[in-house]
């Protein structure tokens, strides 16, 4: 559970791995937007969309159950899209042994298509790009420096405070604590009121630790390499593809 | 020459809180390595925080290598005073080990060139090169304490003030942290209730108590008085005797 992130990263050198992260995280942005203006019926469009990702996917070293592993992460948000088909109004078709909703089918469908689009292109930034890569790369696209430090530092510290829940957690299991209804749930607040503090506390440690190396308020700038502009022009053409079937698909529908 | 530190009759207390130091004097010379002991709750952890000026001087007055603490010095006497937290999580927050180290550089607004060539030569004090790339939580914890000296280091600090360096490490990465900190030609003041350590590495104790100094003197003796390191809830490891120790085994 610890460290779930560091997990994410898919070990190899490929052009997507060494590629400077500010282009990448652009590319993903706009390729979602793209995905996320197509319209439903232009179902080749979300084929052609899709194509794209399993290459990248491909060249990204992702192995098939792996990737399959991890799109199943987006199966609980989708869950009730399932859902739409039966309780929707509208003309009804026969779908197998059901009579179903033709609205509905094609409201799963839109939420299905983009959904898997959106985690297959995050999954390709997420496995080519370690965390402090990619908060160099939003410093990098401008993101208020704020925001910035607020990210790093939630990255930094999350593990420590992922398992020092883990270990409260233990502990409360260690004296046979077994919540099994809603009003056993009372050591559990009392356990997230407990990090609150600790966390708050390590804030204040963090503050004075950054303090004593002469710390006045703005985070300095650190040195990186800025993308080239063959590295943008390359990512760049990834998030073309979804916007131009988009508006292929407004214009075909 | 101008002693590293003068500490003059400070007294500092929590808002609402009891005295946690009571009129602390405290000179150490320039070069020289001193173990701050005391039980837990002594003020030993106020007090450091004090050196730097994380908190601010109710009473007394501090003097790093001739500055005295005052507002309009606090850049610079932080660069003087080197503090190496209790937690290495608590001072490891950049994403990577290099950003880390360079963070004190950054701060003290030095070229470019000069901030790398500081991480390198502080990460190399430390042997910690091979790190530089990697993120501080992957670190184990004597990887941890190695590369927090270095951003300390990094600042070339007159004084190294560490907070229970050796808490939480294993056998192997204290006996790493020792040789390291005596490899180092710098004034240290090394807060710790490892008594064995503070011997091993200094030659003079201070021991505080309820926020002051109540013994000082050179290290042997004070672990050899067995009724004043009672008073002061601190205890020797078993069968460990310092009148035995000869420096040769402690550091061998």
């Amino acid at each position: 559970m610890a460290g779930a992130h560091r997990h994410l990263l898919v070990h190899g050198q490929s052009p997507i791995h060494t590629m400077a992260p500010e282009a990448k995280i652009a590319a993903t942005f706009l390729f979602v937007v793209g995905v996320a203006v197509t319209p439903r019926e232009a179902v080749w469009a979300f084929v052609v969309d899709g194509v794209v990702v399993a290459v990248l996917m491909a060249v990204a070293g992702y192995r098939f159950g792996q990737a399959v592993a991890r799109f199943a992460a987006v199966l609980p948000f989708v869950a009730f899209a399932f859902l739409i088909p039966f309780v929707a109004s509208g003309e009804q078709v026969d779908v197998l042994w059901f009579s179903v909703s033709r609205e509905g089918l094609w409201a799963t469908w839109n939420i299905l298509a983009k959904a898997l689009l959106g985690t297959g292109a995050s999954l390709v930034l997420a496995g080519t790009t370690p965390i402090p890569e990619v908060v160099r790369g939003l410093g990098r696209l401008r993101v208020p420096a704020l925001v910035v430090s607020i990210v790093a530092f939630m990255f930094r510290y999350l593990d420590l405070i992922v398992e020092e829940m883990a270990r409260m957690r233990t502990a409360m299991v260690a004296r046979a604590h077994d919540p099994r209804w809603l009003w056993q749930a009372k050591p559990l607040a009392s356990a997230a009121g407990a990090m609150f503090v600790r966390s708050y506390e390590r804030g204040e440690r963090v503050h004075a630790a950054m303090l004593s190396r002469g710390f006045t308020g703005t985070m300095p700038q650190l040195e990186h390499r800025p993308a080239s502009a063959a590295e943008w022009a390359a990512a760049m053409m990834v998030p073309m593809v979804s916007l131009a079937a988009a508006a292929a698909g407004f214009a075909l529908t | 020459m101008t002693p590293a530190l003068v500490v003059e009759d400070v007294s500092f207390a929590y808002p609402r809180g009891p005295k946690v130091l009571d009129h602390l004097s405290l000179t150490v010379a320039a070069g020289q390595r001193v173990a701050l002991l005391g039980a837990n709750g002594a003020g030993k952890t106020t007090f450091a925080l004090h050196l730097n000026g994380v908190l601010e001087l109710q009473s007394g007055r501090i003097t790093v290598n001739g500055l005295p603490l005052q507002e309009q010095n606090l850049g610079e006497i932080r660069r003087r005073v080197g503090m190496v937290f209790q937690n290495a999580d608590d001072q490891l927050f950049m994403p990577s080990v290099r950003e880390d180290v360079a963070f004190g550089p950054a701060n003290l607004k030095l070229p470019k060139e000069e901030q790398a060539s500081r991480v390198a030569e502080a990460l190399a004090a430390v042997e910690a090169t091979a790190l530089a790339d990697r993120a501080p939580h992957h670190l184990s914890g004597g990887e941890k304490r190695r590369v927090a000296i270095a951003g300390v280091l990094a600042m070339r600090p007159d004084l190294l003030v560490l907070d229970e360096p050796t808490s939480g490490l294993d056998p192997a990465g204290r006996r790493e942290l020792a040789d390291l900190l005596t490899s180092l030609a710098l004034t240290q003041l090394v807060i710790t209730h490892d008594l064995p350590f503070a011997l091993e590495l200094c030659p003079r104790s201070v021991i505080v108590s309820a926020g002051t100094v109540v013994a000082d003197g050179p290290t042997p003796e004070i672990l050899a008085d067995t009724e004043l390191l009672a008073a002061n809830r601190l205890e020797l490891p078993f069968g460990f005797d310092p009148r035995t120790v000869r420096r040769g085994d402690a550091t061998g």
